[in-house]
């Protein structure tokens, strides 16, 4: 407890910038323009005539509409201040966001999906001059259904939680073709599964019941047995599950289910740790979806716009989403004469640039690559378990001594207890040497929890660089814990309060709102 | 502006640990714990909270009773404390720590703050119950009540964001109440003993894993609302102790005993704070459900607080009839452990024990284990 602490540790410091840039619409100066247009020469006007007046009526505006008014520089200024305030992927060694795997994704699959040739296709052109699209698309499918072993896929979903609404109306559309839809009306999930399980079969109507680890940490069979019963509609369940523990028993839970005539659905959205090494469909599941954003690479977070892909066995296929993607041994089109699907998901056709990602990352790498991801990532994740376990004050609930697949839910409650320093305050304090650290969804089941997902994608290097700096915090909170509890010292928003998060009354998501709410004197 | 700040220590807080005797309750047990040796760090515990409040001393008049109740310590943290009434020192009692509790409530205090373990939580909340705001700084040997800071520093850091900061809100949070004397025999008996009302702030005070006190009574009311939609035409439903069974008659718009057993239906309340014979006269001649929550840090659903709601009650009222609700946090506190029946009827505990439905929303529920209270 004596030791002092080294006042300049091997550790990276970091600055965030800090712009106090106001919202652009406050930046406003009437009359500004980015662009001065020419005036229309006379002989064109001419021509042209009054070209407004071509436009319907209704979809003409009364009003200009409020946008800021500013010079193009000005504009320019605005988006990269707030982007050096920004601690992006391509910043930090970003380990810590744990269930979103943030693995690097190729530069060259973003210039591919940002080429005119992917950026000029517009989704209301006819099939035959968007073949290439279709047959990207129908290729993916391919590739997907390889890896699943399922028999069809949609990749309509715009994200995980879509693709997981889309496995539930699927499931819906299958049990209501049974004449059973309003028997079965329960949908059963385990409280480590991402939580998008319970929330979006709760959207599609079902009652959740959800299940806690057994006494060694793993999904308790013996309560899903007491749970299962003919209101059964569904099992939705992760596996591994976000502590990164693989389900020894996942073939007893998918039969316990069947047995009562319910459908299973994987939750498949982060496969990073099974690529070529286990398939939804060996262990009986019935639908399984992955979110491309994360496993394959899109990539995820603010880095790009989410896409999800959802896979079925023949028995539910009839229920996918409208259109699909065929092809007829000449030409690649897409098929709505499928009377019993659920209809559509979103507009047109799924996030195409992600599509293009996806099918470029999968192909790069070959199926011997795919699997390797998976070795790299899991390889990855042990060794950093067996250094943040060195750490005084870190702990693996469940499953003790045992290895994870792909992350880890760790927890502090050791060093919360001896500090009073918490796993949340940690995180403030990785701030400081420029790294990101995520804690675990609410309700926090693991005390104190944090959640490091390292991908294939990090060197020893960056794993040591990340554990060096939680030993240091951990260090800190032990000898002198005010530096920790007054973190972050080096970025632009030092503490926030929580509560209005969870009052609707308080947000202004835009600027409207918050003319509405803020500066009308409500505040 | 100048905040009024108190401060209670209760000096033979947490002398009962160190030499095992669980519990610091009573002269007697406080004799025998310094005959044995033991040492009360409450002194030690307030200072260090205090010294959070160093920076703002210009802006905080302090308040303590005398000497070892408050005086020492705020002395020994840089502090010029306004101190209040008398004691008799090295031998002080609950009725001081009430007393003193009293005279800030009357002087009018911006914050109470108060060293000791949940029989001091008890002793605060008996003088002025929720009438001004009240911090615990953990100095006892149990402390199963959320009213504490997770750490006497995080005590004085929360107390610095609530008088000076803007993130801290108030809270209601449950005083529990332990028996000391079953506790020492090895039988965990907590219930609910009161509420009081605390600055929170999610990152400071323990036991709670709720991002919000926003999101948890937006949870307390979609358990109410499913509760409810469950209490059918023709039945009684018995309501057990706790914040949470209060929700559901509050949402129906009727009074609700916190710690007793009242009956209602979904247009009356037919009696509140009722005895076993009251209820088995009752369900006599009504079906009935039974709505309880778990009680106390332990775990318990039966046998702890709510003993009106008997073996021979839940025999008549069958395990089919019975509704168990619960905010997740507080099955997510129990780390695992299965919730605990200790009714006196073996064959009852036995009947509960098992995976029982709880309900944790509007349409949520957990199947949860049940067992029959265990070795500790």
């Amino acid at each position: 407890m004596t030791k002092p602490i080294d006042p300049k540790p091997a550790l990276r410091r970091f600055h965030q910038a800090r712009w106090d840039e106001p919202v652009i619409f406050e930046l406003s100066t009437p009359g500004q323009r980015g662009v001065l247009l020419p005036q229309v020469e006379e002989g064109i006007r001419q021509e042209a005539g009054n070209v407004l007046a071509s436009l319907p009526s209704c979809l003409r505006r009364k009003r200009a509409p409020k946008l800021p008014e500013m010079s193009q520089v000005h504009v320019l200024r605005h988006y990269a201040r707030l982007s050096q305030e920004n601690l992006g992927v391509d910043l930090n060694i970003d380990v810590g966001q744990g269930t979103c795997t943030m693995k690097y994704s190729p530069k060259v699959n973003d210039q591919l999906a940002r080429s005119p040739k992917m950026s000029e296709l517009h989704p209301l052109q006819d099939e035959l001059t968007v073949q290439g699209m279709l047959e990207i698309m129908f290729r993916l499918e391919q590739l997907l259904k390889e890896i699943s072993g399922m028999d069809r896929f949609t990749l309509q979903p715009g994200a995980g939680s879509s693709a997981i609404y889309t496995n539930i109306a699927m499931i819906r559309a299958y049990h209501a073709a049974q004449g059973q839809s309003a028997q079965r009306d329960e949908v059963i999930t385990t409280i480590f599964s991402h939580p998008s399980n319970a929330a979006a079969a709760k959207v599609a109507g079902y009652k959740i019941i959800t299940l806690y680890p057994d006494g060694d940490g793993y999904p308790d069979l013996n309560a899903l047995k007491a749970a299962v019963s003919p209101h059964t509609a569904a099992l939705l369940i992760t596996n591994p599950e976000d502590t990164g523990i693989f389900n020894p028993r996942i073939e007893d839970f998918v039969q316990t289910v069947h047995v009562v005539g319910g459908l299973c659905s994987y939750d498949q959205a982060n496969a990073n740790g099974i690529l070529g090494i286990t398939r939804a469909r060996q262990a009986g599941f019935d639908v399984c979806h992955f979110n491309l954003h994360k496993t394959f690479s899109t990539p995820h977070g603010c880095g790009g716009p989410a896409a999800g892909a959802s896979g079925v066995t023949e028995v539910l296929a009839p229920f996918l989403p409208v259109p699909t993607v065929e092809y007829d041994g000449q030409k690649y089109f897409l098929d709505y004469d499928r009377p019993q699907s659920i209809g559509k998901i979103r507009p047109f056709y799924g996030v195409a640039q992600n599509m293009l990602k996806a099918y470029a990352w999968i192909m790069s790498l070959g199926a011997d690559g795919l699997r390797e991801v998976a070795e790299v990532a899991v390889l990855n994740n042990n060794y950093l378990m067996k250094k943040v376990l060195e750490i005084r004050g870190a702990s693996a609930p469940y499953a003790r001594g045992k290895r994870r697949i792909e992350q880890v839910r760790y927890s502090w409650d050791l060093l919360s207890q001896d500090t009073g320093i918490h796993s949340e305050e940690i995180g403030y304090r990785a701030a400081d040497f420029g790294t990101h650290y995520w804690t675990s969804h609410h309700p926090y089941v693991v005390p104190e929890p944090m959640t490091l997902e390292p991908t294939e994608s990090y060197s020893k290097a960056d794993l040591d660089e990340y554990a060096g700096i939680l030993a240091h915090i951990a260090e800190e909170a032990y000898i002198d814990p005010q530096i920790v509890k007054t973190a972050p010292h080096n970025s632009t928003i030092h503490r926030i309060d929580h509560e209005p998060f969870d009052d609707p009354a308080s947000w202004a998501v835009t600027w409207r709102a918050y003319l509405r709410k803020v500066k009308r004197g409500e505040s | 502006m100048t905040q009024r700040l108190g401060l209670i220590v209760n000096p033979l807080a947490g002398i009962g640990g160190r030499v095992g005797l669980k519990g610091s309750d009573g002269v007697a047990i406080q004799q025998k714990a310094l005959a044995l040796g033991g040492i009360s760090e409450a002194q030690d515990r307030a200072a260090k909270a205090l010294q959070a409040l160093v920076p703002f001393k210009d802006k905080v008049k302090l308040f303590t009773p005398p000497g070892e109740m408050g005086e020492l310590a705020a002395w020994h943290a840089g502090f010029e404390p306004v101190v209040l009434g008398s004691i008799a020192p090295g031998a002080t009692t609950a009725q001081d720590t009430q007393r003193s509790a009293q005279d800030m409530q009357r002087l009018g205090m911006d914050l109470l703050l108060f060293a000791g373990g949940d029989g001091t939580a008890r002793d605060i909340y008996n003088a002025v119950g929720t009438s001004l705001p009240t911090l615990g700084i953990p100095a006892g040997v149990k402390m199963h009540s959320p009213v504490f800071a997770i750490h006497p520093s995080s005590a004085g850091w929360l107390a610095v964001e609530f008088l000076f900061g803007p993130t801290a809100h108030l809270q209601e949070a449950e005083v529990i109440d332990l028996d000391e004397e079953a506790y020492r025999l090895g039988v965990v008996a907590t219930r609910l003993y009161g509420t009081l009302i605390i600055p929170y702030h999610r990152l400071m005070v323990q036991n709670q894993k709720v991002p919000t006190p926003a999101s948890q009574s937006v949870q307390a009311e979609a358990i109410a609302a499913a509760v409810i939609e469950e209490m059918r035409p023709g039945f009684l439903t018995i309501l057990g102790p706790g914040t949470t069974t209060r929700a559901v008659a509050q949402r129906l718009g009727f009074p609700k005993t916190l710690v007793g057993v009242d009956v209602i239906t979904r247009q009356e309340v037919v009696a509140l704070d009722v005895g076993e014979a009251r209820i088995l006269e009752l369900i006599g001649q009504k079906p009935a459900l039974i709505v309880v929550t778990i009680t106390g840090g332990q775990g318990f659903l039966f046998g702890r607080g709510n003993q009106p709601i008997s073996p021979q009650v839940l025999r008549l009222v069958g395990k089919e009839n019975l509704i168990v609700i619960s905010p997740s946090e507080k099955l997510n506190a129990l780390q695992g452990q299965p919730l605990l029946v200790d009714t006196g009827d073996t064959q009852v505990d036995q009947m509960l024990s098992g995976y029982l439905p709880v309900l944790t929303g509007y349409r949520e529920r957990v199947y949860y284990r049940v067992a029959a209270q265990v070795e500790l």
